[in-house]
């Protein structure tokens, strides 16, 4: 089983996010970077899938060279191979992002490829989608369980507070939501391994896309005039005005 | 013409609520989903195949009436469906609209980014125009219009039911469901422990609403995951959500901010939390939330 999985680069942000003075983008000046927290669970889910199956696992990037820093955390949760899609950085729409992922890995002998269900900055929820018509393979979205048994994966998704099931022919794509797993923390040995790994480069193109951004805005705080209740009884006086009791 | 996908979640009325702003707009219905009032013309999708979820199959029927606008909701399914009609035709698709209007050729638009807590204004040109609405920026409500119903079969082969569901867990006898309760009592790193969370199950039961948990709590696993309230779990819209020790990061509150109001229980004044909240009870949870099921049952039952 070859399962490569995508990850991408993202800030992690705090309380309040500040733009560039463009507000074309986030200001990044203070903030460190993290895989975005779905790809992070489709990284620990690559390694389960291959401690169980056998098999080997790729991680994959499209961001800037500073990505190696995520390639590099994937790489020392377990992770064998990394490749990085090098940009200069610049937020990539969906359709060039999916378009890079399909030609790099047509040429790899891939069982499964695992996506994030949507990055955690960009939110487009397509990339995997779109990489699996590239490709011609059946895919899922929004997933929260996979179990794999003679070619056919058998994925979960929560759905109206029960879950559907669907029965996949390998290979195929699949998308995972935080929740599939709880990631593991990497190793001393894993880090050590990480940083001396070899990481294969490619620098791909972009294409326009229909969909252009004009600017970034931070919404308007909504702050509530808040009523400060002195106890217990005092709020369950308020749920029984608001007639929930 | 335009088309918006509706389907069993209730997001979907939200979702065609919104698409008539763009005039004229067509339901297409899958499954049993009344959408009297709400617009003109409904397509109810029938095909003798068609009686589970069948992403590719949802695709071609949106194909096949050759659109120039899809509007469907920000959920799973439609964001899901979409993808693949975008993935088909060569469209762009903008997730999570808020905001839209036509201007000529393009289609001006204010979507979510980072689940909410940034917006991004972009232009959206091409045919078709495909967008999902996200969750709970507008209330559903019909428009007092004469629906009239026609039933659309579109032309499915086997390769439209290469992914299906091919079986359904059904949620346990009694369950509320998060997503759509009325009441939310909501836990943080503040419960301290699962068993922390027995309080908040019992005030939730009086309320007939559900328990959720922030992002620390599922992590933890105090919480199963499907409890999550947030930017990678549920976005809730209660009438009331009960907020009990939960510090309130931004990734919690684009979760929670479709509430009608929020009731805060926390041991800290200055929690950003408490700036979002109609109400707050400063002071330790394990002591003011038995007081108020305490209270409740003395004078209720």
């Amino acid at each position: 089983m070859n399962v490569l999985v995508c990850v991408k680069r993202v800030p992690e942000t705090g309380a309040r996010i500040t733009l560039t003075s463009d507000a074309q983008a986030i200001d990044t000046t203070l903030l460190g970077f993290t895989i975005s927290p779905h790809e992070e669970c489709a990284v620990e889910e690559a390694l389960r899938i291959v401690e169980q199956h056998g098999g080997s696992t790729t991680v994959l990037t499209l961001g800037p060279a500073a990505a190696i820093e995520q390639l590099q955390n994937a790489m020392a949760m377990g992770i064998g191979e990394a490749l990085l899609l090098e940009t200069d950085g610049s937020d990539w729409n969906a359709e060039s992002t999916a378009a890079a992922i399909a030609d790099a890995v047509r040429t790899r002998a891939c069982d499964l490829l695992l996506f994030g269900n949507e990055a955690a900055d960009t939110g487009d929820y397509q990339v995997g989608v779109r990489v699996a018509h590239a490709l011609g393979l059946p895919c899922t979205t929004g997933i929260k369980g996979i179990s794999i048994a003679g070619g056919t994966l058998t994925a979960r998704r929560e759905a109206g507070g029960g879950w559907e099931i669907f029965e996949l022919p390998l290979p195929a794509v699949v998308s995972v939501k935080e929740g599939i797993n709880l990631p593991r923390y990497a190793s001393i040995q894993g880090r050590l391994r990480a940083k001396k790994a070899t990481i294969e480069r490619i620098a791909p193109e972009p294409l326009a896309s229909a969909l252009e951004t004009v600017r970034l805005a931070v919404p308007p705080e909504q702050e509530t005039h808040v009523e400060i209740l002195r106890s217990g009884a005092e709020a369950a006086r308020v749920l029984r005005d608001l007639g929930l009791v | 013409m335009a088309l918006c996908l509706v389907d069993d979640d209730p997001v979907s009325l939200e979702a065609l609520t919104f698409a008539r702003r763009f005039g004229e707009v067509d339901a297409l219905v899958f499954g049993d989903v009344d959408v009297g009032g709400y617009v003109s013309r409904a397509r109810r999708i029938v095909h003798e195949r068609l009686d589970e979820y069948a992403p590719l199959a949802w695709a071609q029927a949106i194909v096949e009436l050759e659109p120039e606008l899809v509007v469907a909701p920000g959920t799973d399914r439609g964001h899901e469906v979409l993808a693949h009609v975008a993935a088909r035709l060569g469209a762009a698709l903008a997730a999570n609209v808020v905001e839209a209007a036509i201007e000529g050729d393009v289609l001006n638009l204010t979507r979510q980014r980072w689940g909410g807590s940034l917006l991004e204004e972009a232009r959206l040109r091409g045919s078709p125009k495909l967008l999902s609405v996200a969750p709970h920026v507008v209330e559903a409500e019909p428009a007092g219009l004469e629906t009239t119903v026609e039933e659309f079969t579109p032309a499915l082969g086997d390769d439209h039911f290469r992914v299906r569901v091919a079986r359904r867990e059904e949620p346990e006898a009694g369950t509320v469901r998060l997503d759509t309760a009325r009441v939310v009592v909501g836990g943080g790193r503040g419960v301290g422990s699962k068993e922390g969370f027995d309080v908040l199950e019992e005030l939730a039961n009086l309320l007939g609403g559900a328990v959720g948990g922030s992002r620390v709590v599922t992590n933890l696993g105090w919480r199963p995951h499907s409890d999550q309230v947030g930017q990678t779990g549920a976005r809730i819209a209660p009438d009331l959500y009960i907020a009990c020790g939960v510090s309130g990061a931004i990734q919690h509150i684009v979760g929670c901010k479709g509430a009608k109001r929020i009731l805060v229980i926390n041991k800290d004044r200055n929690a950003p939390i408490v700036a979002r909240a109609d109400w707050a009870v400063i002071g330790d949870l394990h002591e003011i939330v038995p007081a108020i099921v305490a209270e409740l049952r003395s004078n209720g039952s």
